[in-house]
C-alpha cells in the first residue's frame, strides 16, 4: 500500500505496523507526507500519533472535490514539535457521511471541526458542541462547497443554484 | 439689605467664574494630556482650540435628549441633577481669600463663612455617591449597574482615609471653620518656611497630605482609580446610558469635584491663599513676573511661528498676559489680587497633577483598589491621626 | 456567531450574564464574549466569533493565483506582509520556484517590520486596556514611521501586497536604506521608553503578574502558538525550527519566559521587538544586490520598460493578467511565524490557473480557543488584561 519512500518514514511505518487497516494510502510530495486514513479510524490514529510525538494539532480543514466521488477530503495537519516534523492525514468522505471527532484527543480540535461543519457541512460524531461557528445559526447550506454559487442573491441561489 | 445684595453679587460672580473654569478645565486637560502624548490636542475651533469647550457645550445642549425606555424615569433624571447640585454646593463655604475691601465694601472672598465648613464639605462630598449609585441603578442595564456598585464601594472606602487625613489638620487648627484654619497657618518659621499645616510644628502633616492626595484621586474617580467608568471593561460605567446634557452634567460634576477637593487640600494643608514665602522676599511680585514671562514666551513663539494664524493669535495671547502682568504690578491692587492668586495657583497645581497622573499611570484592578484602601491607606491615616493627636497634646500651644 | 445569549434557567439569583461585545471598546474588534458573572468574578466565558467573516477562502478560489495576494492582506490586517509571504511561499513551493536573494532578504526585512508594526499596535491597545493611555500614542508614533516605510516600498500603508509570487511587486525604492536606518537607529531607545512607563510600574505589575495563567500543556492542547507559547517556556519559533526565506542566515534569539501570565507575554513580545530590530538591521547591512524577481517569464510580470519595447514581454504580460498561469497539481502546507504565532497556508492546486482551495490556518483562531481557560475564575478586569495579552485580530479569526 505504501510506497517505498514512505516505508522509511517512521511515523507512517509505525502507524502501518500498529494498524494496517487504518492506513489506506500515502504519498510524499514536495517533501510533505500525506497519509490517507480510513475515516472510522481517524480518532484512534490521532490518539496513537499523539503518543508518538505528534503532540500538536496544527489545523483541521476540508477540501471539496465536487463533482468527483467521494467528494470531500477532511485534512488534518499534525506537528511533532520535538523532531519538527509535520504530517498530513486525509480522510475521504462522501456527501452525507460523518467522521469521528478528534476532540477527545485534542481539545483544540473543537473550533476547527465546527468550522468544517459550518463551511462544508461535514458532521463530526461525538463532538461536544457542533454548532455553526462563523456563519449565523439560521444560515442554510455550506458556502465552501464547490456547488455553492458565488454570484446572485442568497435567496436566488438557495432556490435555483443549490443542490 | 446690603448683606443680601452682596451675597447675591458674590454668588453670581462665583457661579460665573466656576462655570467658566469648568468649561476651560476640560480644554486645559485635553491640551495637557495631548502634550504628554505627543499630540497637539484641540486646535480646530478657534485659535488653539480655545472655542472647543463652547462648541462642545453647544453640541451637548442641542443633542436630542434621549431617555431609554427601560429606565426608572424619575431617578434616571434625578441622578445628574443631584450630581451637579452636590458638586457645586461645596463652593458655598470655600474661602478664596481673606477679608478685602472693594468699592468701599468690606467683605470676605467667600459665600458663607460657616463654622462647620469642613463637616459641610465632607457631608456633601460623601453624598455624591448617591448620584452615581442612582444613575447606575435607574439605568436598568448591566454595565452601569456594575459601574455603580464599584463606585459605591470605592467612594465609601476612600471616604474613610480622606476623613482621617482631614481630621489631623483640624487637631492642629482647633477649629472647623475653613477661614480660621487658613488664618492659623499664617506666618513663617525662621522667617522663611511657611507655617502651612503640611510643615506646621509640632506635627507636620506630610503623611496626611500624601494620604489625602491619594484618597482624593479615588474620591473623584480619576486615573488610576477610575474604575467606575473604566471604559475598557465597563464601557462608560455608571453613565453608559446617559447622553446629551445629562451626560455633560456628570462630566461637569466630576470636574467640579476635582476643583472642590483640590481647594480642600489647599486650604487644609497648603495654607490656602497664603504666599509660600514672605512678602519681603518678593512673593507679591511672583504673579507679575510669571505673567510677564508667559507673555514673553507667547510673543516669542508668535513671532517665530510657522503658521500665519499663529503669528496673529499668539501676540494677542501675549498681550493678554502682559495686561495681567501690568494689573499685578500695581501695588494698590496687591491686597485684593495676591491672595486669590496664590489660592488659585495652588489649586491649579493640584489639578495639573490630576492631569499629569492621568497621562502616566495605568488603572488599578477593583480588588487591588479596595485592598489598597483598607490595607494601606486606612492604617496610614490612623497612624497619622494618632501621631498628630499625641504631638499636639504634648507640645501643642493650647 | 450563533445563538442568542442563553436565557439563564438556574442560579439566576447568583450569576449575571453579561454580553461583552461585539461592540465593546476592548474586544479589539467584533468579538462577542458571553460572560457569566458572580459579582465581578467570571464563572464561565464563551467566545462567539464570526462577525467579521468575509468568506475570503471562498473568494480565493475564484481568483487567479496572483490576485489572491491582495486578499491575503485583508486576513490579518495588522500583519499583511506575513500573510503575503506565507501565501507566496506556498505557491512558490507548488511551482518549485526559487526567488532571488534580494527578494528573500527584503521579505525578511519587511516581515520583521510588520512584526514590529503588529507588536506596537498590540502594546498600545493592551496598555490602553489597562488604563495607560499615553503608551498607546507613543506606540502609534513609531508605527507611523513603519507605515511610512511601507508606503515608500509599495505605495500603501496597510494593504501593501508587496510580495508577489516570484519575488517583490516592484523594485525597492531609492533611498529605502536611509529610511530604514533612521528607524532602526531610533527604535531601541523608544522600546526603552515604553519599558520605563510600564515594566517596573507597580500598578502594571499588579494588573499583569499571575493573571491569565494557562499551563504549557494546556496551551499546546488547545492549539495556541506564538508568543503565548514562548511565554510559557517553549522556545519554538518557526523562523528557527523550519527556516524559510533565508531566516537561517540571520542571528537572533527566541525570547522565552516560564510564568505564562500576562506579564510574561508582555516581556516576550517586548524582547521580540528588540530581536526583530536586530534582524532588520542585519538585513539592512547585508542586503544582497540583484534582481527583485525570479527569472520566470510565464509567472512573474515583466518590467514596464520591457513591456513597452519587447514583443514577448507584452505577450507574457497579457497572458498573466488575463488568464494567469497554471500550477502543477498538488498541495502544500506552508507555515511561517506571524506576529501572533503559526500562520499556515494550505494551498491545493488541481492544475488550473485558480487555486482549488486555499485554507488559512490563522494564529488568532487557534489562540482564541484558549480564552475561556485563561479568564474563567478571574475578575472582569482580568478579562481585559487577558484579552489584550492574546493579541488576536478578528479579521484573522473570522477570515
Amino acid at each position: 500500500m505504501l510506497s517505498r519512500v514512505l516505508e522509511q518514514n517512521s511515523p507512517a511505518a509505525e502507524l502501518v505496523a500498529w494498524d494496517p487497516e487504518a492506513v489506506l494510502d500515502g504519498k510524499l510530495d514536495r517533501g510533505e507526507v500525506t497519509l490517507f486514513i480510513a475515516p472510522a479510524r481517524i480518532a484512534a490514529v490521532c490518539g496513537f500519533l499523539k503518543e508518538r510525538g505528534f503532540t500538536r494539532l496544527s489545523s483541521i480543514t476540508a477540501v471539496d472535490w465536487y463533482p468527483a466521488e467521494p467528494r470531500f477530503e477532511v485534512v488534518y495537519h499534525l506537528h511533532n514539535m520535538r523532531d519538527n516534523r509535520r504530517l498530513r492525514l486525509k480522510c475521504r468522505l462522501s456527501e452525507g457521511e460523518s467522521i469521528p471527532s478528534v476532540t477527545g484527543v485534542w481539545r483544540g480540535a473543537d473550533w476547527y471541526e465546527r468550522e468544517v461543519w459550518d463551511l462544508f457541512g461535514i458532521r463530526f460524531e461525538n463532538h461536544p458542541d457542533l454548532r455553526r461557528i462563523l456563519l449565523p445559526e439560521d444560515w442554510t447550506d455550506h458556502p465552501l462547497r464547490k456547488d455553492y454559487p458565488v454570484h446572485g442573491r442568497r435567496y436566488d441561489y438557495v432556490r435555483e443554484g443549490g443542490e | 439689605m446690603d448683606f443680601y445684595l452682596i451675597t447675591a453679587v458674590k454668588a453670581a460672580a462665583l457661579m460665573g467664574f466656576l462655570l467658566l473654569t469648568l468649561l476651560y478645565l476640560q480644554w486645559i486637560e485635553r491640551k495637557v494630556i495631548a502634550h504628554v502624548q505627543v499630540r497637539i490636542g484641540p486646535s480646530r475651533v478657534g485659535p488653539h482650540g480655545l472655542l472647543q469647550p463652547v462648541a462642545d457645550s453647544l453640541k451637548l445642549l442641542l443633542k436630542e435628549d434621549l431617555i431609554p425606555p427601560h429606565v426608572n424615569r424619575f431617578l434616571y433624571l434625578a441622578a445628574p441633577f443631584l450630581a451637579v447640585t452636590l458638586a457645586l454646593l461645596s463652593y458655598a463655604v470655600i474661602p478664596f481669600g481673606p477679608e478685602i475691601e472693594i468699592f468701599g465694601v468690606r467683605t470676605r472672598l467667600q459665600l458663607a463663612d460657616l463654622d462647620i465648613a469642613v463637616l459641610f464639605v465632607l457631608a456633601v462630598s460623601s453624598m455624591t455617591v448617591y448620584a452615581v449609585v442612582l444613575a447606575g441603578w435607574s439605568s436598568n442595564s448591566k454595565y452601569p449597574l456594575l459601574g455603580a456598585l464599584r463606585s459605591a464601594a470605592q467612594m465609601i472606602s476612600y471616604e474613610l482615609p480622606l476623613a482621617l487625613a482631614v481630621a489631623a489638620p483640624l487637631l492642629l487648627a482647633n477649629t472647623l471653620n475653613l477661614r480660621e484654619i487658613v488664618e492659623r497657618q499664617d506666618g513663617f518659621y525662621l522667617g522663611l518656611l511657611p507655617r502651612w499645616n503640611v510643615f506646621q510644628l509640632p506635627a507636620p502633616q506630610i503623611l496626611g497630605l500624601v494620604v489625602f492626595v491619594i484618597a482624593m484621586f479615588a474620591e473623584t474617580n480619576r486615573v488610576p482609580f477610575d474604575l467606575p467608568e473604566a471604559e475598557n471593561e465597563l464601557v462608560a460605567g455608571f453613565h453608559t446610558e446617559y447622553s446629551a446634557m445629562k451626560f455633560a452634567a456628570f462630566f461637569m460634576a466630576e470636574y467640579a469635584n476635582m476643583i472642590t477637593i483640590s481647594a480642600m487640600a489647599t486650604l487644609l494643608f497648603l495654607g490656602g491663599w497664603l504666599p509660600p514665602w514672605p512678602a519681603w522676599l518678593g512673593s507679591n511680585w511672583v504673579p507679575m513676573i510669571l505673567f510677564a514671562g508667559a507673555g514673553a514666551l507667547a510673543l516669542y513663539h508668535g513671532l517665530n511661528a510657522e503658521r500665519a494664524r499663529d503669528r496673529r493669535t499668539l501676540p494677542i495671547v501675549a498681550a493678554g498676559f502682559f495686561g495681567a502682568s501690568l494689573v499685578f504690578a500695581l501695588p494698590a491692587l496687591h491686597a485684593l489680587l495676591i491672595p486669590p492668586f496664590w489660592f488659585l495657583a495652588k489649586v491649579g497645581l493640584l489639578l495639573w497633577i490630576f492631569m499629569w497622573v492621568r497621562g502616566t499611570l495605568p488603572r488599578f484592578r477593583y480588588d487591588q483598589l479596595m485592598r489598597f484602601a483598607w490595607g494601606t491607606l486606612f492604617p496610614l491615616g490612623v497612624v497619622n491621626l494618632l501621631a498628630t493627636g499625641l504631638l499636639v497634646a504634648l507640645f501643642g500651644e493650647a | 456567531m450563533s445563538d442568542q445569549a442563553p436565557i439563564p434557567t438556574e442560579a439566576t439569583a447568583r450569576t449575571l450574564t453579561l454580553n461583552m461585545g461585539p461592540q465593546h471598546p476592548s474586544t479589539h474588534g467584533v468579538l462577542r464574549l458571553v460572560l457569566e458573572l458572580d459579582g465581578e468574578t467570571v464563572v464561565r466565558a464563551r467566545p462567539e466569533i464570526g462577525f467579521l467573516h468575509t468568506g475570503i477562502e471562498k473568494e480565493c478560489e475564484q481568483k487567479l493565483y496572483h490576485q489572491v495576494v491582495t486578499l491575503t492582506d485583508r486576513v490579518d490586517y495588522l500583519a499583511p506582509l506575513s500573510n503575503n509571504l506565507c501565501y507566496c511561499l506556498a505557491v512558490e513551493k507548488l511551482l518549485g520556484l526559487e526567488v532571488p536573494p534580494l527578494a528573500r532578504w527584503m521579505r525578511v526585512m519587511l516581515t520583521e517590520l510588520t512584526r514590529l508594526n503588529s507588536h506596537l499596535v498590540w502594546l498600545g491597545t493592551h496598555a490602553l486596556d489597562i488604563g495607560a493611555m499615553s503608551v498607546f500614542l507613543y506606540c502609534f508614533r513609531e508605527r507611523e514611521e513603519i507605515l511610512r516605510i511601507f508606503e515608500m516600498f509599495s505605495g500603501q500603508r496597510m494593504m501593501t501586497s508587496y510580495f508577489r509570487i516570484g519575488g517583490l511587486a516592484v523594485e525597492p525604492p531609492r533611498g529605502w536604506q536611509h529610511a530604514v536606518r533612521r528607524f532602526v537607529d531610533t527604535f531601541p531607545s523608544r522600546i526603552d521608553e515604553y519599558e520605563e512607563l510600564l515594566t517596573r510600574n507597580p500598578i502594571w505589575l499588579r494588573r499583569t503578574k499571575g493573571v491569565g495563567y494557562v499551563s504549557l500543556e494546556d496551551l499546546i492542547e488547545l492549539g495556541v502558538t506564538g508568543p503565548m507559547l514562548r511565554a510559557a517556556g517553549l522556545a519554538w519559533d518557526i523562523r528557527k525550527s523550519e527556516p524559510y526565506s533565508d531566516y537561517d542566515q540571520f542571528d537572533f534569539e527566541i525570547p522565552t519566559r516560564t510564568e505564562s501570565d500576562v506579564y510574561a507575554r508582555y516581556q516576550v513580545r517586548l524582547e521580540e521587538m528588540r530581536q526583530s530590530t536586530r534582524i532588520v538591521r542585519q538585513a539592512l547591512e547585508g542586503m544582497p544586490s540583484g534582481r527583485h524577481v525570479a527569472d520566470a517569464p510565464g509567472i512573474v510580470l515583466p518590467d514596464r520598460e520591457k513591456m513597452k519595447t519587447e514583443m514577448e514581454a507584452l505577450i507574457y504580460h497579457f497572458k498573466i493578467v488575463t488568464e494567469g498561469f497554471r500550477v502543477p497539481p498538488g498541495e502544500v502546507y506552508q507555515a511561517v511565524e506571524s506576529p501572533r504565532g503559526e500562520l499556515a497556508y494550505y494551498v491545493v492546486s488541481d492544475g488550473g490557473a485558480k487555486p482549488w482551495r486555499v485554507y488559512m490556518r490563522t494564529p488568532s483562531f487557534g489562540n482564541l480557543q484558549a480564552l475561556p481557560a485563561m479568564i474563567e475564575g478571574g475578575l472582569i478586569a482580568d478579562v481585559v488584561a487577558a484579552l489584550g495579552s492574546m493579541d488576536f485580530v478578528l479579521g484573522d479569526v473570522d477570515r
